[in-house]
């Protein structure tokens, strides 16, 4: 169901389609995102999740369609993308934080050089924020000192710190072990609590439940189904969806 | 049923193993005609049984050389690993100092040459050297990010370059560069040249390096680094070179050292380094053998230096391995 245009969406998609080579990756997506809406994404396998994800912040570029961040249209200008960037943190399943920096480092590194803040402020926030997600001890590790979970709550953090308006996960627990899941979707639900926009490709249908306004199903690059989690967890209208669930339950 | 026989009696699979390797020693050293006149200078009595029995005699001294590498072997055994290397790197040192005293040098002539060499020679060779290999750092960087360029133009300029100069012999690039840019109207002194040279040869080879240094980064790390917003030659120069770093040390620390002993070429064209001084102050009083190897030893300790460096450098840049 195509959303009507708003320009009270903090994310907004019209009509959006992206191809790699020949294949059709994302098929006529629409979708509205309003300000401190929580929006869980959830599909099949290479079904689109990520390359939707990817392109809100530019990771990957569409190639027709509209894309809306914060009003600012992402039509291939580099400024653009890098502006809306430091709007939009991302949190990806492998982590990706950088195994030459200490924890605290890594932190400081965006707001230093993208925000141009001074060392003092900026180990001040990360230090904030590394509290926040319960690993201020921590801070002068690097990475490989760190187990799957404490490395993701550090990826979290590290996003935190430049103090985004939009969140987008990209499946962040599916790396970890089974006892390291419950920590990282703890501190996703405590942010969920404060405000923020969040957008989460995730299976957990436990954190679904509790955080999510709304769960989008995509099956082979279109969005299928779109509803409250009580709704599409109960009653999912589209066959591949019940399919989908019911799978996901054995 | 070999592998068996090993299994059951590892003691004595063990000694004849050892026992075999030390008649294969012995065999192969009297195969390559070892002398045994050594033994006739040691044990003045056997010269004349030695005369007598050249066969069996070079059996003997085969034998006994593996008798002796074999218990300096043993011995070396006790010792802890760092006595081990230590051990290790005097014996054979001693034994070069045996091969070269062997040519019967003239010391005095040495000593007279070696002030010389090194305050003229190892300079130039020095300064040649750290230029180029400034300039080639730099060369190699730009080339490896023209490499990676989407654009074709930039990254048929940097395969073009690599390829060239690549596959040019260095010694013809350096007269390429003397002799031919003179023709172009561009004259160009020795020394200028011999660093053009070692620096276009060098960057080419080491824009490969740093092309795979930055490549094995994996891409994730990129991303990582965009997402935050930093622009691509923050997310270059902060987070994937760093890291590239630990890829490309290791090989640029050999190309450093090759060029080292390359800068020998650039005597060709006259430049007074040190290859360029041994030989012309040998040939003065034709002792060219004490030169060479007085050259060949500055070489190898210059060597040493940078093989020093590079370790600290690879220190730094591998610390965040450390568990
Ligand atoms: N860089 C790429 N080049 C070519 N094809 C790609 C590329 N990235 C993704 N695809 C393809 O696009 C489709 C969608 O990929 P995407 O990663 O968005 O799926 P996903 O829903 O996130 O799946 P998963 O749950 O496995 O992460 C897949 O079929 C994938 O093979
Ligand atoms: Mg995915």
């Amino acid at each position: 169901m195509p959303t009507s245009p708003d320009i009270l969406s903090e994310i907004l998609l019209r009509g959006v389609h992206k191809w790699y080579g020949s294949y059709h990756a994302l098929d006529d997506i629409n979708l509205s995102i309003a300000p401190r809406e929580k929006v869980v994404i959830c599909g099949p396998s290479g079904s689109g999740k990520s390359t939707l994800i990817r392109c809100v912040n530019r990771l990957e570029a569409h190639q027709e369609g509209q894309i809306l961040v914060g009003g600012v249209e992402l039509d291939g200008d580099e400024r653009k993308a890098e502006a809306i960037r430091r709007e939009v943190g991302m949190v990806f399943q492998q982590f990706n934080l950088f195994p030459h920096l200490t924890i605290l480092e890594n932190c400081v590194l965006a707001p230093m050089w993208v925000k141009k803040m001074p060392r003092r402020e900026a180990r001040e926030i990360a230090m904030h924020f590394l509290n926040r997600v319960r690993i201020p001890e921590q801070a002068d590790k690097y990475p490989g000192q760190l187990s799957g979970g404490q490395q993701q709550r550090v990826a979290i953090a590290r996003a935190l710190c430049m103090n985004p308006k939009v969140m987008l996960f990209d499946e962040p627990t599916s790396a970890l072990d089974p006892e390291m899941v419950k920590e990282v979707l703890d501190t996703m639900v405590e942010l969920a609590g404060e405000g923020m926009t969040m957008v989460c490709v995730t299976h957990e249908m436990g954190f679904a439940r509790q955080v999510a306004d709304r769960v989008i199903f995509m099956d082979q690059g279109r969005i299928v189904e779109e509803g409250q989690p009580e709704d599409f967890f109960a009653r999912p209208k589209s066959e591949r969806a019940s399919l989908f669930l019911s799978q996901l339950l054995h | 049923m070999i592998g068996r026989l090993i299994l059951s009696y590892p003691d004595a699979a063990r000694r004849t193993g050892g026992l075999l390797i030390l008649a294969l020693t012995t065999l192969g050293l009297y195969a390559l005609g070892v002398s045994s006149a050594w033994l006739g200078y040691l044990a003045p009595p056997a010269a004349g049984w030695l005369d007598e029995n050249p066969a069996l005699g070079r059996f003997v001294a085969a034998l006994l050389i593996s008798l002796i590498v074999a218990a300096n072997w043993k011995a070396l055994q006790q010792l802890s690993r760092r006595q081990q290397i230590i051990g290790v790197w005097i014996e054979l040192f001693a034994l070069l100092m045996l091969f070269f005293f062997s040519f019967d040098l003239s010391f005095t002539f040495i000593a007279k040459k070696i002030g010389f060499l090194i305050t003229q020679g190892v300079t130039t060779t020095l300064y040649i050297s750290a230029i180029s290999i400034v300039i080639a750092t730099i060369i190699a960087f730009i080339g490896a990010i023209a490499k990676l360029s989407k654009n074709g133009v930039v990254y048929g300029l940097a395969t073009f370059y690599t390829s060239l100069f690549r596959g040019l012999p260095l010694l013809m690039q350096i007269y390429i560069i003397y002799l031919g840019l003179p023709q172009v109207g561009y004259v160009i002194s020795a020394v200028p040249a011999g660093i053009m040279a070692l620096s276009l040869c060098y960057g080419a080879y080491m824009t490969e390096i740093f092309r795979a240094g930055i490549e094995s980064i994996s891409r994730g790390q990129t991303e990582g680094a965009t997402a935050l917003g930093l622009s691509p030659s923050q997310t270059m120069g902060l987070v994937i070179l760093p890291q590239a770093m630990r890829v490309i040390i290791p090989p640029t620390g050999n190309q450093f050292i090759a060029m080292l002993k390359d800068s020998s070429l650039v005597s060709v064209v006259g430049v007074w380094e040190i290859m360029y001084l041994a030989r012309t102050l040998g040939q003065t009083e034709f002792r060219h053998i004490e030169m060479l190897i007085t050259a060949s030893m500055i070489y190898w300790v210059l060597s040493m230096g940078l093989e020093l460096i590079q370790s600290r450098i690879e220190e730094r840049f591998g610390r965040f391995n450390a568990r």
